[in-house]
């Protein structure tokens, strides 16, 4: 498809009234900070019932009976229903990774369970009642008699012969086991002068977005509508249609506001599906949202990798080659895609780095814990960790400054295939790092560090420099035949101009707090002549718009602001046609300046948007074989992904004698090509940092041997807040990519996926006096004092006595 | 996080307090901030049958100066106590939680919840302070030494309510809060407070430890009191003395840290405390 980024460019210019590439504030966020928007837990329809959810408190047990008398008799209860209820279900839970030549074991997997449970939390009945209180006392008056089976949360463990089996059918804990090798791997470790090894934990993690999940789901004259806390109403609608049994258009699902998602919305879970399936079954409106309690127990994990990382390296630091086995904990059953999240990381193996060969080995695991599944980042965000990291070991086993083996490495041109297939669009990782180390100063850093360490404070410093894919993505690559995925992966738009000149546009993405009503609405601004004001985005209804595929993967403007933009150009062009029409010029001469359609040369032979469309929807006066109104529809699949990169700097003190760790400072340079609104770039790249800051320093998801979750709440989940982060210290370089007109790519999960290496290395780095040269995360201050204590045998910093 | 059902008043007076408290029996408690209570609830680990609200109880609120101690009403909220002016108290009650949280939360409603985890028990019970509690029966005064009976269980009896809190003011004497969490907003890992009264000669006359978290109540670090006591304030006495912080002590170990690692946190904060205290 050539290269168009410098001709959507000089477009936007001529175009536009320049809103593209401004801060402009968000237009949401006065309805968002007045409280004046409307979640699915905000709405109530006449004759409501709530539900509450009887949870298995076993991780892994045969059900014997379920006794609901007790809990119907409660008052306010209207019906008590466990899967025997159910028959009417045409198809369990779907999971729609089927990579072709490989087998994938899928568990049958049912909103309620049955005959067994695999992990605590597991749904075993549903109360329905009048009040949402009441329902919550009943649920815990339904007895359930379990029959316990051994239990297995270690991924490592379950592989093991002996182990207990979760699911019988299998007769293994094997989910699938799945390769990717590019290149003569076996030569690249033949061949190396040095190979380093390592084993890093990559640990369970939730979204924990603020907003819990809600379902509403209404039955009425034969028709399902589900209001859904979703990232994704168009996939859940096909979804619902599939394990219903209803054909799609007797459905709608919307995603009113979605107060954060961080991919644990990119699911359609088994409690939705029971909500719709409660208000067929009653004829009521049936209202599910979950408690802080639910969402952490059962709102879809990530992370839960184990990596086993080797790469190979001649003496000078020239790359050989890099092997990772990954063994992924996919948890007790599947959601819609948990498989596949480590195949991401199988993506970026090769980093910016140009190894001649690179595999990835992976292998699923069942546990007796919860589903992982698609969390910010998605498979990239552990690539980039065990990749850095033993880049950084590389350099310290070959001696060299871990940024001149870097440097010595960086893949310089572009597009740039990949020996596993895949091409880098664009890039300049070069310019990144040198951008970050300005306004780092490490020599300066390095100067304060001895001198600091003179009187006993130990700070470091750490670096990662990550290239990640995203903008999911090309169908051809990423559908049935090519990685798997059981779906297309284009985006829609349309763009409707309404006949007083104002605008709105529908898009097939479904935000939650990204900002895509300011700059969707800037893109179109420029491309047809209005204020971005006057441009309404109206996303997450299945009964407005095309068909969309909707937000995760960072696709949504690199793939929905490219078919906004495409949609937009379209109505320009008909409204170019409109007014040579009407000046009896050729639509050629007619160009798009400071607002209005003019004749060029002649500025007062003009329209406006608002003049266009009155000839559009009074069509009295249209050119020959035009059709009357002015609304555009364009899908967009693009030919490739996009490849964000960066180069980010974190500085850590480290409190030798108690192991805490403060940030001291966080330098993240990025580049997302062209910049539509900075300030939204700007929120993610915070917003990432700090989720990749609290998994590196706070947050895990802790599961006993028992199979019991231990941080169930957000005392013991430690999520941190804004007192416990540092201010960033942030820049941008801008490297289009030829694979949209717009040149951009995305940057939702970019800062978490290059971010916590560089907290790991940089802790690493404080403590290297004291020889400590590994730490997983999180860094908690026990574990970084035990770490030190191991390091120093029995003498500790503070001499001998220090435990 | 739904809450089993309860009933709820907030009486007019401190008597119609406890007689509702009276008429509620056993399973009755007291509301003052609820930033405790409410969680617990919640998590239905605690299901009161009744909730009687002392929000409309007057006089249960404010600071004053008596008799060389400050007598602080229970619903006083830790942001009044922050800004007190309070020594050890003010600096400690500054480092409960959140903003929200030291709005809502009451120094008396800490106090009788008897959380080991919370920072006000081991400052009132360093400064040698006291509460009153007040039931049908009259009124009693009860030593912080003996306020504190076991984990979340305090000398508040069934039907009895805290009314104020007497808090040496310790003129003369220095102090430091040393308090180790994950997160600021967290309950301490552990917490160390510190007073400290420096003779003429600059030893040391009087000190007063509390350590937060290293037991189910909070506690006197009497092995590191008395080897201080006389003793110069310098660099190594304050270290050899702190080395004997945990002494005694039976920390509970939990997901963020180990009994060992504990007792190395309250050396090493105990040592930190009481270089701020004697600064």
């Amino acid at each position: 498809m050539g290269a168009p980024g410098a001709e959507a460019a000089e477009k936007t210019e001529s175009g536009g009234n320049g809103y593209v590439g401004r801060s402009l504030k968000r237009k949401e966020d006065p309805r968002l900070i007045t409280g004046g928007a409307t979640y699915t837990d905000d709405m109530v329809l006449p004759g409501t019932l709530y539900a509450a959810i009887v949870r298995s408190p076993e991780p892994h047990a045969k059900i014997l009976s379920i006794d609901t008398e007790a809990a119907s008799q409660m008052p306010g209860v209207q019906a008590v229903f466990t899967d025997e209820d159910m028959a009417d279900m045409a198809a369990p839970c779907p999971m729609v990774f089927v990579p072709p030549g490989v087998e994938m074991r899928v568990p049958d997997h049912w909103p309620l369970a049955r005959g067994k449970v695999g992990y605590v939390g597991q749904a075993v009945a549903v109360v329905l009642g009048t009040d949402k209180y009441s329902v919550v006392d009943a649920a815990g008056q339904v007895v359930v008699d379990y029959d316990p089976l051994p239990v297995v949360t270690d991924p490592e463990k379950a592989l093991e012969a002996g182990s207990p089996i979760i699911h019988d059918e299998f007769g293994t804990n094997t989910v699938f086991e799945w390769s990717l090798p590019g290149g003569d791997v076996a030569a690249a470790f033949r061949d190396a002068d040095v190979v380093v090894e390592k084993r890093i934990v990559n640990h369970r993690t939730a979204g924990a977005a603020i907003e819990p999940r809600s379902f509403l789901a209404q039955w009425r004259e034969g028709k399902l509508t589900l209001w859904s806390s979703t990232q994704i109403p168009h996939i859940c609608r096909v979804i619902l249609s599939i394990q219903l049994g209803i054909t799609e258009e007797k459905i709608r699902v919307v995603a009113p506001e979605v107060g954060g998602g961080f991919g644990s919305k990119l699911q359609v879970y088994g409690e939705e599906v029971l909500a719709c399936w409660c208000a067929r079954k009653t004829g009521r409106p049936v209202k599910y949202t979950a408690t802080r309690s639910e969402e952490m127990l059962v709102t879809h994990h990530g992370r839960d990798q184990i990596d086993y990382v080797k790469i190979g390296a001649k003496r000078d630091g020239k790359l050989t080659g890099i092997h990772a086995r990954i063994i992924q904990d996919c948890g007790a059953y599947h959601l819609i895609e948990g498989p596949v999240i480590p195949t991401f990381s199988a993506c970026v193996i090769s980093g910016c780095y140009d190894f001649p060969a690179v595999q990835t080995d992976i292998v699923g695991v069942f546990t007796n814990k919860f589903t992982t599944d698609a969390i910010r980042g998605a498979g990239r965000p552990e690539a980039t960790h065990f990749i850095e990291l033993t880049m950084d070991a590389l350099a310290e086993e070959l001696g060299m400054d871990p940024l001149e083996l870097r440097r010595k490495n960086f893949i310089t041109e572009f597009p740039n295939e990949r020996p596993h297939g895949f091409i880098y669009d664009s890039g300049n990782y070069h310019g990144t790092l040198d951008k970050c180390l300005e306004k780092l100063d490490l020599e300066g850093f390095r100067r304060e560090q001895a001198e600091l360490r003179e009187r006993g404070v130990f700070r470091g410093v750490g670096f990662s420099t990550y290239v990640e894919i995203c903008g999911l993505g090309p169908s051809r690559a990423l559908g049935p035949e090519g990685w798997g995925m059981q779906g297309g992966y284009f985006e829609s738009a349309q763009v409707r101009v309404l006949p007083t000149g104002a605008v709105t546009a529908y898009t097939g993405v479904s935000p939650h707090g990204q900002g895509h009503e300011t700059g969707f609405a800037q893109i179109v601004a420029d491309r047809v002549g209005v204020a971005p004001d006057v441009v309404e985005v109206i996303h997450g209804d299945t009964n407005t718009g095309p068909f969309g595929k909707n937000t995760y993967g960072s696709r949504s403007l690199a793939v929905g602001g490219e078919a906004i933009a495409r949609a937009a150009e379209k109505i320009q062009d008909k409204a170019r046609r409109i007014v040579a029409h009407k000046m009896e010029a050729a639509p050629e001469d007619i160009e798009l300046s400071d607002g209005k359609f003019q004749v060029r040369g002649s500025p007062g032979k003009a329209m406006t948007l608002a003049e266009v469309a009155g000839e559009a929807y009074i069509p009295a006066d249209l050119p020959d074989g035009m059709e009357a109104g002015l609304d555009e529809i364009c899908f967009f699949d693009p030919p490739n992904f996009v490849w964000p990169f960066g180069a980010h700097a974190c500085v850590t003190e480290v409190d030798v004698e108690t192991g805490r760790v403060d940030v001291v400072r966080y330098v993240a340079v990025d580049d997302c090509g062209p910049a539509i609104n900075p300030l939204l770039i700007e929120g993610q790249i915070h917003g990432g940092i700090v989720h990749a800051l609290g998994q590196a320093l706070y947050e895990q998801l802790v599961y006993d041997s028992e199979g019991q979750l231990i941080t169930g709440t957000f005392v013991d989940y430690a999520l941190p807040s804004a007192a416990d982060v540092p201010s960033f210290e942030t820049d941008r370089t801008e490297t289009p990519t030829p694979t949209n007109t717009l040149g951009v790519k995305g940057v939702g999960e970019a800062a978490t996926i290059a971010c916590s290496p560089a907290v790991v290395a940089s802790v690493v780095d404080a403590l290297r006096p004291l020889g400590v040269t590994h730490v997983d995360m999180p860094l908690t201050p026990m574990r970084i004092w035990e770490a030190i204590q191991a390091a120093q045998g029995s003498a500790g910093p503070n001499g001998g006595g220090a435990s | 996080m739904i809450p089993a059902a309860f009933e709820y008043v907030a009486p007019q007076s401190l008597d119609e307090a406890l007689a509702a408290l009276r008429d509620g029996g056993e399973d009755a408690k007291v509301l003052a901030g609820g930033h405790s209570l409410i969680p617990l609830m919640k998590l239905r680990l605690a299901a009161p049958s009744l909730l009687v609200d002392l929000r409309r109880v007057p006089g249960l609120s404010g600071i004053r100066r008596e008799d060389g101690a400050w007598r602080i009403g229970a619903m006083t909220s830790h942001y009044e106590v922050v800004g007190g002016g309070l020594g050890l108290a003010s600096t400690a009650a500054g480092t409960i939680a959140d903003p929200q949280v030291r709005y809502r939360g009451t120094l008396g409603g800490s106090l009788a919840h008897g959380d080991p985890a919370s920072d006000m028990p081991a400052v009132l019970l360093a400064a040698e302070g006291a509460v009153t509690i007040r039931g049908e029966a009259g009124q009693r005064e009860v030593a912080a030494a003996d306020l504190f009976e076991d984990f979340l269980t305090t000398a508040v009896g069934e039907g009895e309510i805290l009314t104020e809190v007497r808090l040496p003011a310790l003129e003369g004497y220095g102090f430091g809060y040393e308090k180790f969490n994950r997160r600021k907003e967290d309950w301490a890992m552990v917490a160390v407070c510190a007073l400290v009264k420096k003779g003429a000669d600059g030893s040391c006359e009087d000190v007063r430890i509390g350590l937060t978290h290293m037991g189910t109540t909070p506690l006197r670090a009497t092995a590191t009191e008395q080897a201080l006591r006389g003793q110069p304030l310098d660099a190594e006495h304050i270290r050899a003395a702190a080395e004997q912080a945990a002494e005694g002590t039976d920390p509970p170990t939990d997901l963020n840290a180990t009994a060992d690692y504990k007792r190395h946190l309250a050396r090493v904060l105990c040592r930190r405390a009481l270089e701020q205290a004697s600064s």
